[in-house]
């Protein structure tokens, strides 16, 4: 569909966009506020972000949910990578409705609900198996849930849209299913698999409820920091943290969907039988 | 002959499968089982429904009191009330809001269409917590909009906005609105033009075409996009929490409440089971039928 817009239609779309962003762009302009104080301008200043850098038990969360992300996301995308493909090669199995409702149930059901069940879980376990205590192994755990999910959808869509013939002629050629997977489709799914690991990466960040109700009274991430600082009221050093995540993210997010489209488009001169969907 | 993947393929199925059994589905039935059982000053903090007794009988101690007190107490049936109001008019806002920004981004240039994209995706991808905390600083009473308002004379007393459902419904919208417009722009997308240009030829007006075609034909976005944003605003928690005051009472608070204030997790684990049953239930049966539907 390429038509032209209409002027109220474009006028919405724009309205939208502003709802979205300037929020951020307000909060980033204030964290460079000298004054401590909301609502008077006191001149540009970095102090605030200065004042991050001696802040242990924010550097402490920062580190903790960082780890917890990298050992969250890069468990999900085989976990997903290996249920996209069962749910995708495999027409029928014991098993396949379950594995379909489990792969979807995740991205509608309300975090507070799956915090709290899993948390029982966890709980009800140590009881009888003496494993996992609560803090970083638990808060993986239920991260690893989710990112699941998000993983085998996005990954799904994408061994869907591949050309199965390429597959079927390295094996045609006496590739085992295995080597063919390997070699043929895991790099054409591989921009997919990249992304789902980002998209992990930054939802493990910035999970606040679940990792609450499964943390224990040990371990605090990141978010359950900010959490209970925004709480008591303004903070300018969390605004200067703000503006660092979203504008690291924002970044990131942009030179890797860069990367990517590049890398199809390389893909798409060099095979032109493939056809690649972005 | 080609090998087949059988010998190997359990291999592939169990993992995730074996997975999501374990840390998804059975924590529900041990959420249920809690839901029987009394809040104890214990570890953990509740007593025992299934029990072997010394002489190895099994003892099974169910307690009907944290439903009987879900029906009682009057909280819950207002937090219900309210959670289902303020989910179901943010959702028709955004729907509001987003159709016509799927619609435009649906009818622009390839090029101009994947920048677009790009921008209403980027928020999903920071920080949801970050981002409602940047809505407090635009909404509060000395916050931008406000002082912007002030300094220009349009006002000569600040808004309150925060602390009142107004905050709740703009830091829904606000959260959401990107899990609207996708799902709208990937069936809006899909539409084959030719239609529309049938329909002109005919002599219907774009308005009426729209009506007759467009609409009818992105149903399957407008659900998909207001489940997306329906089902996460009933349970919220971060923006009734942030934004709300004393009065906007959403489930998701109240189970919080229940759970990290009071200590009572039996109560908690109920209202989580009774939330379950009226409202993510229905819908996964919905879900159930319509992936069948899809597969059959």
């Amino acid at each position: 569909m390429e038509r032209r817009s209409s002027l109220p239609l474009l006028s919405v779309l724009f309205l939208g966009i502003a709802l979205l962003y300037v929020p951020i762009l307000v909060l980033i302009a204030y964290s460079f506020n000298a004054s401590p104080l909301v609502n008077v301008w006191g001149g540009f200043s970095t102090a605030w972000y200065a004042q991050l850098l001696h802040n242990r038990q924010l550097l402490a969360a920062a580190l903790l949910s960082v780890e917890v992300a990298l050992a969250a996301s890069t468990a999900a995308i085989v976990l997903g990578t290996l249920a996209a493909t069962a749910l995708v090669r495999f027409a029928r199995f014991p098993g396949r409705l379950l594995l379909t409702g489990m792969v979807n149930a995740p991205l509608v059901m309300p975090e507070i609900i799956t915090g709290i069940t899993q948390l029982l879980l966890f709980v009800s376990m140590v009881q009888v198996l003496g494993w996992p205590h609560r803090g970083f192994t638990t808060i993986v755990l239920s991260h690893v849930t989710f990112c699941t999910a998000y993983v085998t959808i996005t990954v799904q869509s994408r061994l869907q849209a591949a050309d199965r013939s390429l597959e079927e002629a390295a094996q045609d050629l006496g590739a085992t299913p295995a080597r063919a997977f390997m070699e043929i489709t895991l790099p054409i799914i591989a921009p997919a698999i990249i992304s789902s690991w980002l998209l992990c990466f930054t939802l493990s960040l910035d999970d606040l409820v679940i990792s609450s109700f499964v943390a224990g009274p040990g371990a605090s991430t990141l978010p359950m920091v900010i959490y209970s600082k925004v709480k008591l009221g303004v903070s300018p050093d969390i605004n200067a943290l703000a503006s660092l995540i979203v504008c690291g993210v924002g970044v990131c997010i942009v030179a890797a969907r860069g990367l990517m489209l590049r890398g199809e488009r390389r893909r798409a001169l060099e095979a032109p039988g493939t056809t690649v969907r972005s | 002959m080609r090998r087949t993947w059988a010998p190997g393929r359990w291999l592939i199925i169990l993992p995730p499968l074996l997975f999501l059994v374990i840390f998804f589905l059975v924590p529900f039935a041990f959420a249920f089982k809690i839901s029987f059982a009394e809040a104890a000053p214990r570890v953990p903090p509740f007593t025992d429904v299934i029990s072997f007794t010394p002489d190895h009988h099994l003892r099974l101690a169910i307690s009907l009191g944290n439903y009987r007190y879900l029906l009682t107490d009057e909280v819950y049936g207002v937090a219900y009330l309210y959670s289902l109001r303020t989910a179901f008019f943010s959702t028709l806002i955004c729907l509001l809001l987003g159709y016509p920004m799927a619609y435009a981004i649906a009818r622009a240039r390839k090029s101009t269409q994947a920048l677009l994209l790009l921008i209403i995706m980027l928020p999903f991808w920071t920080s949801f917590l970050l981002r409602v905390y940047a809505l407090e600083g635009i909404i509060r009473d000395t916050g931008f909009l406000n002082t912007t308002l002030l300094h220009l004379g349009l006002i000569s007393q600040p808004l309150r906005i925060m602390r009142t459902s107004v905050a709740v419904y703009l830091g829904i919208i606000y959260s959401y609105l990107p899990f609207m417009v996708l799902p709208l722009f990937a069936t809006l997308e899909k539409l084959d033009p030719t239609l529309l240009e049938a329909a002109a030829d005919l002599g219907s007006t774009p308005w009426r075409a729209f009506l007759d075609i467009t609409l009818p034909l992105s149903i399957p976005g407008v659900i998909a996009g207001s489940m997306l944003v329906f089902i996460p605003a009933v349970g919220e928690f971060v923006i009734p929490s942030l934004l709300g005051g004393p009065n906007q009472l959403m489930i998701g608070r109240v189970l919080w409440d229940e759970f990290f204030g009071n200590h009572d997790w039996p109560v908690a684990s109920a209202v989580a089971i009774a939330f379950l049953l009226l409202l993510v239930g229905p819908i996964a049966i919905y879900q159930y039928y319509n992936v069948r539907q899809l597969e059959a």
